[in-house]
């Protein structure tokens, strides 16, 4: 792959409105069962907006950076070879039913191993203010020829 | 406003020591769980629902997304945490697939023991192990959890 992508921004992705029901959803999927993950009232009682989203809710709005990483002409990325590495969620403040997000990717390091190559992706996710929600790193791994 | 619902409690740092162990938890995946979790997260690789696309890439079967794997072992914390907002950093590291036989399904076993405690910023870094098959799949699979 190409190791120009280091170091490479992205354009912001358009904005992402965080539905309440899109939350239920996914906390439905990863076996969330607490009731500030789906119930108002105890989300409210507990000092929230509203809903709070899992930990790892980010991914649905980092997943769009990575298929602008993906889609770049000149990233030279075979998506059939890349494995997910390593993931991690930094944030200053949990994501809520309501919020409005953006995320803006930045290639932090492209790297070579052998037949392999490694590039970590950092998605810094804004609100609707433009301050800081959580940045979502990922490494992945492209499997070169065997 | 008349709240009906009580806050969570938050556990009590002070009681908390480096080896305890605060959550444990066994999930049991079926083949619905990875379709449902396609489509709340929007990963829709086929590797996690066709038997032929898995093993045309050489794959053991159809494997469990690690996102799904990473979203799930954090809820033993979550909810020993009380809230869901208590959690400032996650991180893992993906050692090792987990196979979802289309009628067994696979069964995931999450152990959450303190790492280690900052007293300043009253914060808990929680290390999970995490297993299938009786081998870990995540590893460095660590949740920082502020309980100030």
């Amino acid at each position: 792959m190409n190791p120009e992508l280091q170091g490479r921004e992205f354009a912001p992705t358009a904005p992402y409105l965080v539905g309440r029901e899109k939350v239920r959803e996914f906390a439905r999927a990863v076996f969330a069962t607490n009731p500030i993950n789906h119930d108002v009232d105890a989300a409210r009682a507990a000092g929230h907006a509203d809903i709070v989203a899992p930990p790892t809710f980010a991914v649905v709005v980092q997943e769009h950076t990575l298929a602008q990483l993906l889609a770049e002409p000149d990233a030279g990325i075979d998506f059939t070879r890349v494995v997910h590495g390593d993931q991690r969620f930094t944030s200053t403040r949990p994501i809520v039913a309501g919020d409005e997000l953006t995320a803006t990717l930045t290639v932090s390091s492209v790297k070579t191993l052998g037949a392999h190559s490694m590039v970590t992706a950092e998605s810094v996710i804004a609100d609707a203010d433009g301050a800081h929600v959580v940045t979502a790193i990922s490494t992945l791994v492209v499997r070169g020829d065997d | 406003m008349t709240d009906t619902v009580a806050a969570p409690a938050a556990p009590d740092f002070d009681a908390l020591a480096v080896g305890d162990v605060v959550a444990e938890r066994e999930f049991h995946l079926t083949r619905d769980s990875l379709v449902r979790y396609a489509g709340a997260s929007g990963d829709f690789n086929p590797i996690h629902y066709r038997d032929d696309v898995a093993a045309s890439v050489g794959l053991p079967g159809v494997l469990a997304h690690g996102m799904l794997t990473m979203g799930l072992a954090v809820q033993p914390v979550v909810d020993w945490a009380g809230d869901p907002a208590r959690v400032a950093d996650y991180q893992v590291r993906f050692t090792r697939p987990v196979a979802v036989d289309p009628e067994a399904g696979a069964d995931v076993s999450v152990i959450a023991k303190v790492g280690q405690l900052d007293a300043e910023a009253r914060s808990v870094r929680v290390d999970l192990t995490v297993t299938f098959e009786g081998a870990t799949v995540l590893g460095k699979a660590q949740v920082r959890v502020v309980l100030a």
